[in-house]
């Protein structure tokens, strides 16, 4: 298999926006305002994604959204509701499968100006996104004996590895730790574990340590400084991204990205669509923010990465417009604007 | 009997081609269903002779050996009336019969106090995690955590009390891998009614004994909705039979972004195996680490005592830097289960105020003390109560 492709992306570049439901279009539409008032160069197709019965009878995502994914190589959703009894799988299932996104990145900053117990955090969990635990399949051998199966392969655990390296070594991280239970499970951590070593060693400038799952969990909440890049299976990755996402202050200020085959990405926010909230200008539009700007800095656009991602800190630690989650009183409009005011102050 | 040998004959009809891995399976648990079926009501009678209880010692890896010589050196100094049995478990051998020779040793005695046995990486798979092959061979199914926060430890939260519960046999722990294609492996986890019933019910009857208001279930049923539904389903049905006792659920990664984020609402927590593992630690790192929280393995004839988190501490050993608190507040634990309450009370009463009031911290919370130093204390401070004790 080919390592990860680094392409030269066109000054123009295009990218898939999928707003999502509840409060997504209203945050889509602040996250489009905000690359306006930067001038970042880049031009929007708007997509919607419901699940749809293809031929065959198999759900799939709708053609057109397809398309526009496979053309454009890089998308930015927001939340997506997951009815119950709705007879499909869930929409964030759907697109893991049809684009293969088998890495899921979530760098966890501190935010300056959002309190929380834990500063100073600054480090990036890499999940395998694709087998592990989450392979679905179960069975009942007797009744009231049932067996879930946990998936490990060796090309999947490689390709992980792999990309893990490759951030850090592209995003100047200087650790990379392989977190795992091979005391436990010795046979399917034990391949995960021996993989992230091969791949270690083509990555001689990054240094590459294990620790055990619960070791990390311990140290984790100690002291999180320690921690650089972790790169791990499916349900730890689970697990430690939601741990971290709490440490900097929740879902509604965490990026995350999923990376899949053949150089296609979607970033999105990871916090839910918020029905309660939607359509009265009360919405964080942070996280989508934030995952906007890990988009830009894929794109290699680091500039305007930077640019969007300071304005946005920088209104934050001000504390003057802050949306209700963050503990102020403005209205989502209000602080989207705030922060298009700071870019034109910067430019 | 017939409850396994049902189940053995069915597993032969299901899938042929399955009955090897399915096998495994089976008779895992086939012992699990006759257990339960033949369960005994009667515990085996304490190992008391004249007065003084013998208790196997399983010395460990690591910090383990140290941390047991300081508890037995305690004991020895308060005249608690216990004899230790010391079983030798090497982590390095291949064989099984030093760890034979252990829980042989627990059975006739009924009570452990262990250091925690080192798991190598280099050996085969087939040699499976010793501290693992003693919690199943004795059925120790509920691992049973305190974390509550500690006055004089500097901690990020305050006032934590949590009590957590975690299934200690089945779950991802059952050891049950294989490789059915070159470069494919399958681990399997294992839910069974049984053992969920018997945790959940274990649970209830500790929160109502401890006078606890909630029971939390933390599971991933939303993924694996058989397996954690399975367990969600045994908890909601004992829960039904404790109506005094307010009963919900959350998901294991909310589980860990509240715990650090708001962890006053968690009161009690029941969950399977590797959840536990998570969720202990972090709750462990809540209240200063894994050298103040003491952790017990109970099963309905035998009962290990241990450090909440496990550790081998293998980088700290021999150092007479570790820290002592949780080893000895396990020793307490295991005196306790013993009835012997006034030298329970009497040692544990001498640990925290050590950590509390003189302030002599080990470097793991942020102090300068050695491991030695602190146990002196503690055994002045004993001393000082007026029981009889022997010579400093």
């Amino acid at each position: 298999t080919s390592p990860v492709q680094h392409e030269t992306f066109p000054l123009r570049g295009t990218v898939t926006l999928i707003p999502g439901d509840g409060i997504g279009p209203e945050i889509s539409s602040a996250v489009m305002k905000i690359f306006e008032a930067a001038k970042a160069p880049i031009r929007w197709e708007e997509r919607n994604v419901t699940a749809i019965k293809g031929p065959g009878g198999r759900w799939m995502i709708p053609p057109d959204a397809k398309e526009s994914m496979d053309r454009s190589k890089i998308g930015l959703k927001g939340p997506l509701k997951t009815p119950i009894a709705a007879g499909h799988p869930s929409m964030n299932l759907l697109l893991r499968k049809t684009f293969d996104l088998y890495a899921n990145v979530r760098p966890c900053v501190s935010i300056e100006g959002y309190k929380t117990p834990y500063t100073d955090v600054n480090l990036v969990t890499i999940r395998e996104n694709t087998e592990g635990e989450y392979s679905g399949i179960e069975h009942v051998i007797v009744d009231g004996v049932v067996q879930s199966i946990k998936l490990i392969t060796e090309d999947a655990s490689r390709r992980i590895a792999e990309y893990a390296f490759e951030y850090a070594r592209n995003n100047q991280r200087t650790s990379v730790t392989a977190v795992h239970k091979a005391n436990i499970m010795r046979m399917s951590d034990g391949l995960f574990l021996r993989k992230c070593r091969e791949v270690a060693e083509n990555y001689k400038d990054i240094k590459f340590t294990e620790m055990y799952l619960d070791t990390v969990c311990l140290n984790m909440v100690q002291d999180p400084t320690q921690f650089d890049v972790l790169v791990m299976p499916n349900l730890y990755g689970d697990i430690l991204s939601d741990l971290c996402a709490g440490l900097i202050g929740g879902l509604g200020v965490t990026p995350s990205g999923n990376i899949g085959a053949n150089g296609v990405a979607i970033f999105e926010s990871v916090h839910g669509t918020a029905p309660d909230i939607a359509g009265l200008d009360m919405a964080n539009p942070t996280a989508l923010l934030l995952s906007a700007v890990m988009m830009l800095r894929h794109m290699g656009l680091h500039d305007y990465g930077n640019k969007i991602q300071t304005a946005c800190f920088d209104t934050i630690r001000d504390k003057k417009v802050l949306t209700k989650d963050l503990g102020g009183n403005s209205k989502c409009s209000e602080f989207t604007a705030e922060i298009c005011r700071r870019i034109q102050d910067m430019a | 009997m017939a409850a396994h040998s049902a189940v053995l004959s069915m597993s032969k009809i299901i899938n042929p081609f399955w009955g090897g891995r399915l096998g495994n399976t089976v008779k895992v648990f086939g012992t699990t269903l006759t257990s339960h079926r033949n369960k005994t009501l009667l515990t085996p009678p304490p190992a008391k002779y004249g007065g003084r209880h013998t208790v196997t010692l399983i010395p460990g890896d690591g910090i383990g050996p140290e941390l047991l010589n300081h508890v037995r050196e305690v004991f020895r100094f308060s005249c608690v009336p216990v004899d230790f049995e010391v079983v030798n478990v090497n982590s390095a051998l291949e064989t099984d019969d030093d760890m034979n020779n252990a829980i042989t040793a627990i059975r006739r005695n009924g009570i452990a106090l262990k250091g925690n046995i080192e798991t190598k990486h280099t050996m085969a798979p087939s040699v499976k995690s010793r501290n693992n092959l003693l919690r199943t061979s004795l059925d120790l199914y509920a691992n049973v955590m305190h974390c509550q926060s500690l006055p004089g430890v500097q901690t990020r939260h305050k006032n934590i009390d949590i009590m957590i519960i975690r299934e200690n046999t089945e779950g991802e722990y059952s050891s049950l891998e294989h490789e059915s294609v070159s470069g494919v492996v399958e681990s399997l986890k294992i839910i069974t009614r049984n053992n969920s019933l018997r945790i959940a019910d274990y649970a209830f009857k500790l929160a109502r004994e401890k006078g606890r208001r909630r029971v939390t279930a933390v599971h991933k049923a939303n993924i694996m909705k058989l397996g954690d539904g399975l367990f969600l389903q045994c908890c909601r049905e004992v829960a039904s039979g404790y109506p005094d006792i307010t009963f919900d659920s959350m998901i294991v990664d909310n589980t860990t972004m509240q715990l650090v984020s708001k962890p006053h609402q968690f009161d009690v927590m029941v969950m399977p195996n590797l959840y536990g593992n998570v969720v202990s630690n972090v709750c462990a790192g809540l209240v200063g680490g894994p050298g103040l929280v003491p952790g017990a393995n109970y099963g309905n004839a035998y009962a290990v005592f241990e450090t909440a988190t496990r550790n081998t501490g293998k980088s700290i050993a021999g150092k007479n830097i570790a820290n002592p608190t949780a080893m000895l507040l396990a020793s307490c634990m295991m005196l306790d289960h013993l009835k012997l309450y006034d030298h329970a009370t009497m040692i544990r009463h001498a640990v925290l105020k050590t950590m509390n009031e003189t302030r002599l911290h080990t470097a793991d919370i942020g102090g300068q003390g050695t491991t030695s130093e602190v146990v002196q204390t503690i055994m002045r401070i004993i001393q000082s109560g007026g029981q009889l004790t022997t010579e400093l």
